[in-house]
């Protein structure tokens, strides 16, 4: 089952496009990141999956075929927004109360039982919690709806490290305990490399790469060689980012299996640079000669 | 050895159960507690003290028209002149305020229910839940509706009673521009539909501070128009009883003339010129120049007054008309409101 399937899912906001062109499926069980420069269209991704907004273009469907914003999209999907939005004004136990109004299905034994476990006191307004704690409070909520597929926007980056590390903990022990696939943006990459076993990379509105973290780092790879032969190399393989030092130049190049040139050095990439070729690469500074080849399809990218 | 973890069996409390409409009054009581409390309660603490001036207006009243059975005595013109003075200050006042009772609750009860969501962000929070968005929208507009509404509804039948005795003194009908709308059910449906305008500015501008602003234009906007637009109420009659129109001392039961106009021999169009001079007849300051009555001065040279009016006795078919348009705007915008809720989102 795929969790989020998009198919030539566009988002136009006036005449900026904020997402064009997207097709994409992520498979359940994963910890998918969501990684792009802000302004990427991480947002927008997310809200037409949870069916706060409305594609312009394509379709975009969750937890195996069902409409975006449907009634088993709404009782399968938890979003937590970004920066956590809670009622300021409502205590801890109203928000619980209130979420357990809202929804069809709420564990409230285990949200009493984790806000215990977090130190948020129930009498507490919302709005008085430090940022952690309103973050693990919407968290917490989300959970407690006993939710398929978790949606996180962000959630990260409002908080301190050791925040961020309780947080990701909670979202590690709800995987692991109930099975629930998990779809987490980000900006920045540091923080999930280790957590996530799922990548999808947004820049400019347009999906740049796409698949499971194994098969992208099996796939890709480092190529070292002379600057002259450069050219006629990229030629024959598909280059995602070519930089040159004086003599030397490096391609990254996605696809194990084509042949290394003679004379060529081979690296194996960290997720890191990976991710960095695929953002810099569209409408980056494009060293003459060179083609750059851009991935749109996800299936490509993992064969 | 492999040991299989299970996800554990999802207990009763978590399993898939129908969340019904009642579980939106709890939600809607607790977000707006603030407005579900203030609007009654501040109307409730206007209306207590409209009963204990009331009272004291009413006692003036009952002493003024019974030291008034005889008229040109000096203890009516004294008591008339202190009525005017003191009681009909409050009067006037208060009833000046009610014409902006509505759009204070349509622009600080309506405006912030979806503006304040979506200026917080909080929609994204609301509308993400197994409840839905639509039915979530339609509760809480009909529960703050029906709220505000029946608030409102209960305290202008206090200002009514309060008002009773300044309609004969201070030579007004219930059908008066400003008395008409304080009073009935039409100030009720007056509020309802201010309300509705401030949910739907709200959610059209995502924004509290210029939907107030736009709820409070649009709404004194419609309603004077809708000074204009009584007068056109189906409910006219046309007499040429001189009776209707022809009267010099003012009665609260006067009707609304709308028009008069005057017609000669054969039903046609009167001679201006001879209408003139037979008004000429009956000077506005000082005694009229002839025996006769104007009807019957303009019964000599044939001419016929008419009038187009409306009695008092039409005020309720009148009130039902105006909640009953009013009723059906609240409806359509708040309708419009659900679309854009369902339709607008981020």
């Amino acid at each position: 089952m795929n969790v989020i399937e998009t198919s030539g899912l566009g988002k136009r906001y006036g005449h900026t496009w904020a997402l064009r062109e997207c097709t994409l499926a992520v498979p359940a069980g994963h910890l998918a990141a969501l990684v792009g420069p802000n302004g990427a269209g991480k947002t927008t991704l997310m809200n037409m999956s949870v069916g706060l907004a409305v594609p312009t273009a394509g379709t975009a469907t969750v937890l195996g075929g069902q409409r975006a914003g449907s009634q088993a999209a709404l009782d399968g999907i938890a979003f937590v927004a970004q920066d956590a939005p809670v009622y300021k004004n409502l205590s801890a136990g109203d928000m619980l109360h209130l979420t357990r109004n809202l929804n069809r299905r709420f564990d409230r034994r285990y949200a009493r039982a984790r806000l215990d476990e977090l130190g948020i006191p129930l009498k507490k307004k919302a709005g008085k919690l430090s940022g952690g704690q309103q973050a693990q409070l919407a968290l917490t909520l989300a959970l407690a709806r006993r939710p398929r597929l978790l949606i996180l926007d962000e959630p990260l980056a409002m908080l301190d490290p050791l925040a961020r590390q309780d947080f990701m903990a909670t979202v590690l022990t709800a995987m692991a305990d109930d099975g629930v696939s998990v779809l987490l943006s980000s900006h920045a990459l540091a923080e999930l490399e280790r957590v996530a076993d799922y990548l999808i990379v947004l820049s400019r509105g347009e999906l740049q790469v796409a698949g499971e973290v194994d098969d992208l780092l099996a796939t890709h790879r480092l190529l070292t060689g002379p600057a002259a032969e450069a050219d006629s190399c990229a030629r024959r393989l598909r280059v995602i980012e070519a930089k040159r030092a004086q003599a030397q130049a490096h391609l990254l190049v996605n696809g194990a299996a084509d042949p290394v040139p003679p004379g060529w050095e081979v690296h194996s990439v960290t997720l890191q640079e990976l991710v960095m070729a695929y953002l810099r690469a569209p409408g980056g500074a494009e060293p003459p000669g060179l083609s750059l080849v851009r991935l749109t399809e996800p299936s490509e990218v993992s064969r | 050895m492999t040991v299989l973890t299970m996800p554990a069996q999802p207990s009763q409390d978590t399993a898939l159960r129908p969340v019904p409409w009642r579980r939106m009054v709890w939600v809607t009581w607790r977000q707006h507690r603030p407005t579900l409390i203030s609007v009654p309660v501040v109307l409730g603490a206007v209306a207590v003290f409209l009963l204990i001036a009331g009272l004291k207006i009413h006692h003036d009243y009952a002493v003024l028209t019974t030291a008034c059975h005889s008229p040109s005595s000096n203890a009516c013109g004294n008591l008339n002149s202190a009525f005017n003075s003191t009681d009909w200050t409050i009067g006037n006042t208060l009833n000046i305020l009610m014409q902006f009772v509505p759009v204070l609750i349509g622009a600080f009860a309506g405006a912030p229910v979806l503006a304040r969501e979506l200026e917080t962000g909080t929609y994204r929070y609301a509308w993400t839940q197994g409840f839905g968005r639509t039915r979530w929208t339609v509760a809480k507009l009909v529960l703050i509706g029906v709220t505000v509404t029946a608030a409102a509804g209960a305290f202008s039948q206090v200002f009514t009673w309060f008002y009773r005795p300044f309609l004969a003194q201070e030579d007004l009908t219930v059908l008066n521009a400003t008395v008409f709308d304080t009073r009935g059910i039409s100030f009720a449906a007056w509020t309802l539909a201010a309300f509705a305008i401030g949910v739907f500015f709200g959610m059209l501008f995502r924004r509290i501070v210029p939907a107030m602003a736009v709820t409070l234009g649009v709404y004194l906007g419609l309603a004077l128009a809708t000074w204009g637009l009584r007068a056109h109420y189906p409910v006219a009659l046309v007499s040429n009883n001189p009776g209707i129109g022809g009267l010099d001392s003012f009665n609260v039961h006067d009707p609304w003339i709308l028009s008069t106009w005057f017609t000669g021999a054969g039903g046609k169009p009167a001679n201006q010129s001879v209408v003139n001079q037979v008004f000429a007849l009956f000077p506005h300051n000082g005694a009229p120049r002839v025996k006769e009555t104007l009807a019957q001065a303009f019964a000599q040279h044939g001419i016929t007054e008419w009038w187009r009016y409306i009695p008092v006795s039409r005020f309720w078919p009148m009130q039902f008309i105006e909640a009953g348009w009013l009723l059906v705007l609240s409806v359509l915008l708040m309708a419009a409101t659900v679309w854009l809720v369902r339709r607008r989102a981020a």
